[in-house]
């Protein structure tokens, strides 16, 4: 059993969220695909507690 | 402290909030260490495994304890104060001109760039491996497929994201994918192959890159390639991403046959895929690299390949490509090319070293030599009891993979960043009883621009080292790559030639060649 998801990935051209580096999405660019860039940051500085707290919250 | 250490001058400098990714990063540290007298340069982002990497060669202070996650820390060790002084100082104008040449993005959040583009089919993630399953989790949520390039996932958050990728529908491939080629479209390493019939599922992002340049060199073409992440065949995973990537393949108008690429899955991941694909209807082809012939009865449905060549000959031939011949050919082939390379070796050397960036290829070339009754040393054995005592140190004949987290820790990956392989094959070059270096390069998206202008100063040097010795070196490499890669496939094997390295189109080729060599002494 295939979903209707997972066919839309190979069924129709790439459209991708590209989070992390900016290499990946330049190459998925030269190929035709069309990226949104994410320039990541980590979240709350990286405290882990801080990133638990806004999880819950956002 | 040595006497060394202590007439060193050690600068640091903290920028707090600038967050850069890795490939950034190491351009900026391979700038700062081109100042004339700089030692050694450090630039990393502040976070505790990082600082932890620093306080190893001496750099500490509360300004890197105050630092965290987000902030930049960059160390310069130089034997002049004004040497450190003038390379912090040109930090900044660095930092800028490197930035320059990629303009940020105004998105920061996986959301922000969904709002971008909710038709978004396909997130990528390429962050610390401490945030992304997280992030991944979002992106499921929001009903994209995901492709986890990060490592340093546990089983159990992996199990997590396939679990709900397989209540979602939406494809896992990772965490630590490599490789995917989806609609034509190479995602992390992959190279630049035409579109065709058959389709691959694969664990290893090297593997699927081998094989599917073989099919495309060899005039065939590629419908789509699967990653699934290094962890997928194993009992704790229960391989969801293959199963999930081959149902997709066999139900994909596009796709005439399949090959899975992999080391063997365990026991019960096995059974599981033996039941759900007896069914299918497409031929399936499989390479689990590691097999033990003793042990190939439980491998139905799939036709089995030893090596990736015969994987790809066997693709090629189902599906009716005349070049699947030349694929297949070889062993009898460079007979006078060994016999020459031994008549240069002296009496001393007798050992093989391979320096590999693909850990697959490290595999299957223990694993040919393995079946030749060549026992080989290895950070990652393919027999127990073979493992090498210290990874920094060859025994006999040995096989490294580079891109084992030991060497990687605090650094890129061997196809980014050689400098840890060209480090590795100065010091085998300097080891009396080595004959043979064994090398493979990888070419196509991601890798580096020139990875083999990044080793030239090195084979040139390891040669030399062997020269002055008497003897002769003999440097066998194989080529993973395309003529459309980035990087002009033909010059990069020019340069090699030119070096006097014996170059082969696949691992296996370029392991066969060796084994030749060793028979012959």
């Amino acid at each position: 059993m295939v979903n209707e998801n997972q066919e839309g990935l190979i069924d129709r051209p790439l459209v991708v969220i590209n989070v992390g580096l900016k290499d990946f999405a330049k190459n998925l660019e030269l190929q035709g695909a069309e990226v949104v860039q994410v320039d990541w940051v980590p979240p709350a500085g990286g405290d882990q507690e801080m990133i638990d707290l806004l999880d819950k919250l956002l | 402290m040595s006497e060394s250490e202590s007439s060193m001058h050690a600068g640091i400098a903290v920028r707090k909030n600038q967050y850069y990714d890795s490939v950034f990063l190491m351009g900026i540290n391979n700038h700062l260490s081109e100042a004339p007298g700089v030692e050694q340069t450090a630039v990393v982002m502040g976070t505790d495994a990082n600082k932890r990497l620093l306080a190893d060669i001496g750099i500490a202070g509360p300004e890197i304890d105050s630092a965290t996650a987000n902030d930049l820390v960059v160390a310069v060790l130089s034997r002049s104060g004004n040497v450190t002084e003038g390379v912090i100082n040109s930090l900044d104008e660095a930092l800028k001109s490197m930035a320059a040449k990629s303009p940020a993005s105004d998105a920061r959040t996986l959301r922000a760039g969904f709002e971008q583009r909710p038709d978004a089919n396909l997130a990528v993630f390429s962050i610390p491996g401490d945030y992304v399953a997280d992030e991944a989790g979002k992106a499921l949520e929001a009903g994209m497929n995901v492709f986890i390039f990060s490592s340093n996932v546990s089983l159990e958050r992996e199990l997590e994201l396939k679990q709900i990728g397989q209540d979602k529908g939406l494809l896992v491939m990772g965490p630590d994918c490599g490789t995917s080629i989806l609609n034509g479209v190479g995602i992390g390493f992959a190279n630049a192959v035409r579109r065709g019939t058959i389709g691959a599922v694969g664990p290893s992002g090297t593997g699927l890159q081998e094989f599917t340049t073989q099919v495309h060199n060899a005039g065939g073409g590629i419908s789509h390639a699967i990653g699934t992440g290094s962890n997928d065949l194993s009992d704790a995973i229960g391989g969801l991403t293959t199963l999930a990537a081959i149902r997709l393949l066999e139900a994909d108008p596009d796709t005439e046959l399949i090959a899975v690429i992999a080391k063997p899955p365990e026991a019960e991941t096995l059974a599981a895929l033996h039941a759900q694909t007896k069914a299918f209807s497409k031929p399936l082809i499989g390479c689990f690299l590691g097999l033990n012939q003793s042990s190939v009865g439980g491998f139905n449905p799939f036709q089995l390949a030893r090596t990736i060549d015969e994987a790809s000959g066997m693709a090629l031939t189902a599906a009716g490509i005349a070049g699947a011949k030349e694929v297949l050919q070889d062993r009898e082939s460079g007979q006078d090319l060994a016999k020459a390379a031994v008549a240069g070796w002296s009496d001393e050397q007798r050992y093989l070293r391979g320096i590999f960036a693909g850990g697959t290829f490290c595999y299957q070339s223990q694993q040919i030599l393995r079946d030749a009754g060549i026992d080989v040393y290895s950070n990652s054995p393919i027999q127990p009891g073979l493992k090498l005592d210290h990874l920094d140190i060859s025994r006999q004949h040995t096989l490294v993979d580079m891109g084992d987290e030991h060497y990687t820790l605090g650094k890129l990956h061997p196809m980014i960043d050689a400098a840890e392989r060209a480090k590795r094959i100065l010091a085998e070059a300097a080891d009396p009883e080595v004959a043979i270096l064994l090398l493979d390069f990888i070419f196509g998206y991601n890798a580096a621009s020139d990875p083999v202008g990044d080793l030239m100063d090195s084979l040139q040097e390891a040669k030399a080292i062997r020269s002055k010795r008497g003897g002769d070196l003999t440097i066998v490499a194989s080529v993973c790559g395309t003529k459309p890669d980035p990087q002009d496939m033909d010059l990069q094997i020019e340069m090699l030639k030119e070096c006097g390295v014996l170059v082969f189109p696949s691992n296996a080729r370029a392991t066969a060649f060796c084994q030749r060599l060793l028979e012959r002494r």
